[in-house]
């Protein structure tokens, strides 16, 4: 028998007992009839979370060298909040805790931890990690049924709860303040921070630009020396992750390329047709949550498509959402409603570029998918 | 229901009804009853979405909004049950609208004459309330059908169970949203307001959540009492029970 191709799920294994019975009793002499996948990767759930996690570790600890110990605070409180939330509301029946051991509720976590500004109060980082995995996650039926990434679900949940708290910016602290927590970061729970007495805020490079008309130098974007969320900051050190985890294929490359292509290319005609009131194509792309959303957001393989071109397509569409909100939008940053609209898009999306049905019909037709 | 589904043309009104069979006090209870807690309106039948997810910003609201339904929902329940043998089949869902629209045009203008503030803040809601499928869904489904006592009854029951559903997500998102209950601040001064609270996604949000508890608790009770009823029938035959 000649070997089938590895991923043809139309032709069925025929084997007789005598070929596949490797030592085992003698089998009762039916045919065995398999479908495929019959090459597998032998990557699990909890293999992928430990990967992206593991890929993150140097953008936290970029966080916490450039926000001090209010990242370390912020980040345990929103991993806190998502993690009991799995735990005290298992999905679909399951046992208690069992859903929590994929490691989905974690990284959840994490990464809504990463796009919080470093001055919130600890109770809403909480509470963002708890609405992200109850409203995003487990009310769709837990890990794979979302239609939103849950991360950003929990920090749209806080941006439309607090809107104050979550667009106040503390500046970075120099390296002798590594060790002072900002005040803010132990409000009591449901209750406003203190009158910032101590702490700096500042606006973030994009906010500098479009209420103040000043671009930040490409060199402190680039190295991560500004003001805004605690993981967004430094783009080399989320470029070189993000290759890292392409070259790994924990995620689907194209994805963020398409998003950042599209950004790029978009941004530049605007810059050549209007120097003065949008940005260069450069700014663009290393400020903001630009870079971290498009590595770490969009490429949730629940949440995305799977088919090469949709991929591709689903890419674009964020990139032109965000350009379109940065510059015309009332907000100076639009990276998380344009990963969630694609998100809610992605559906329809996967239509596109979807593989051909195996085979054909009598009369020659193609088999309609 | 064969006992009181009217078809007779010539039972005209409740003074011939009430003189010519006894009202069951029983039933009248049940049907009283009924529309609080099993067949509530919001949480069980999901209608009136519309006001519940616009007026309930505030405890306040949510009260003058179910007050106005009431009023609405049992004036012309009455009028519907004492007009249900007149009223041709073919043009019933009208004439049940303008009997509705008669009394909410009322209750608008009782409302803007007492409570102006209320009203104002109300706004359009008032209005529409003719549009609101639990009133004309009861005409529909009850009034026209049963004996004025039996209506009115149906419709107190109905009333109550649309102004609790309204007042738990009124007071839930007034509490949120504005840290108050009825304007009088419980939260202390520091409260943290959650603006989405009193925002629409705020009112989705918490129906839903509200909705969710509702029916964990109904599939709950029914787990229970579907292992009670197994226990019971566990001596008979074991596989009947669907």
């Amino acid at each position: 028998m000649p070997p089938l191709a590895p991923n043809d799920p139309s032709r069925p294994t025929v084997s007789s007992p005598s070929s596949s019975g490797g030592g085992s009793p003698p089998p009762s002499p039916e045919l065995l009839l398999k479908a495929g996948p019959f090459l597998r990767k032998g990557v699990t759930t909890p293999r992928l979370m430990v990967d992206v996690i593991l890929g993150l570790g140097p953008v936290v600890l970029a966080a916490i060298y450039f926000f001090g110990l209010s990242a370390i605070l912020i980040i345990l409180a929103a991993t806190a909040g998502a993690a009991f939330t799995e735990f005290i509301l298992p999905p679909g029946g399951q046992p208690r805790g069992r859903s929590l051991k994929d490691g989905s509720a974690v990284l959840t976590g994490i990464l809504m931890g990463l796009c919080l500004p470093p001055a919130i109060p600890m109770w809403m980082a909480f509470l963002g990690g708890a609405a992200g995995i109850g409203l995003g996650k487990l009310a769709f039926g837990g890990l794979g049924q979302n239609l939103f990434n849950p991360a950003l679900v929990g920090r749209a949940f806080l941006q439309a709860a607090f809107p104050q708290a979550i667009t106040t910016w503390s500046s970075q602290g120099t390296v002798a303040e590594f060790s002072t927590i900002r005040p803010s970061n132990f409000a009591l729970p449901f209750m406003q921070p203190p009158p910032p007495v101590d702490t700096i805020t500042t606006a973030t490079p994009l906010g500098m630009f479009k209420f103040e008309g000043q671009a930040e130098s490409l060199n402190n974007l680039l190295v991560g020396n500004t003001a805004g969320s605690l993981g967004e900051t430094c783009a080399i050190l989320i470029l070189i992750c993000g290759l890292i985890l392409a070259i790994r294929r924990t995620f689907d490359w194209r994805i963020p390329l398409s998003i950042l292509a599209t950004v790029g290319i978009f941004s530049l005609i605007l810059w050549l047709l209007n120097g003065e009131r949008f940005a260069t194509p450069l700014h663009m792309l290393t400020s903001g949550g630009l870079l971290f959303g498009a590595v770490y957001m969009a490429t949730d393989p629940v949440t995305s498509p799977i088919a090469p071109r949709g991929t591709i397509v689903f890419g674009i569409g964020i990139g032109l959402l965000v350009v379109l909100i940065r510059n015309w939008g009332g907000l100076p940053e639009g990276v998380m409603y344009a990963i969630l609209l694609m998100n809610a898009a992605t559906p329809l999306i996967e239509r596109v570029g979807q593989p051909r049905a195996f085979g054909r019909t009598e009369g020659g037709k193609a088999v309609a998918s | 229901m064969a006992d009181s589904g009217s078809s007779n043309p010539l039972m005209l009104g409740s003074q011939q009804q009430a003189g010519g069979g006894s009202v069951d006090p029983d039933r009248m209870y049940r049907e009283f009853a009924k529309g609080i807690w099993k067949e509530n309106p919001v949480f069980v039948q999901v209608l009136g979405m519309c006001p519940m997810l616009a007026v309930t910003n505030s405890a306040i609201n949510a009260v003058a909004m179910g007050a106005a339904t009431a009023f609405v929902l049992v004036f012309s329940s009455i009028f519907v049950s004492l007009l249900r043998s007149f009223i041709p089949k073919q043009v019933r869902i009208s004439t049940y609208i303008i009997i509705i629209a008669t009394f909410v045009t009322v209750a608008d203008m009782a409302l803007k004459a007492a409570f102006p503030v209320v009203h104002k803040d109300l706004g359009a809601f008032i209005s529409l309330i003719v549009v609101n499928c639990i009133i004309l869904g009861r005409q529909e489904a009850f009034a026209s059908r049963n004996r004025p006592l039996y209506a009115v009854a149906d419709a107190i029951g109905m009333s109550i169970g649309f102004a609790f559903a309204l007042l738990c997500l009124g007071a839930t998102r007034e509490i949120l949203g504005s840290g108050t209950l009825f304007k009088y601040p419980i939260m202390g001064s520091n409260f943290q307001p959650w603006v989405i609270m009193i925002l629409p996604p705020g009112g989705f949000l918490m129906l839903g959540m509200i909705l969710l508890v509702f029916n964990w608790a109904g599939q709950t009770r029914a787990k229970r009492r579907h292992r009670a009823d197994g226990e019971a029938n566990a001596g008979g035959e074991v596989g009947s029970a669907s």
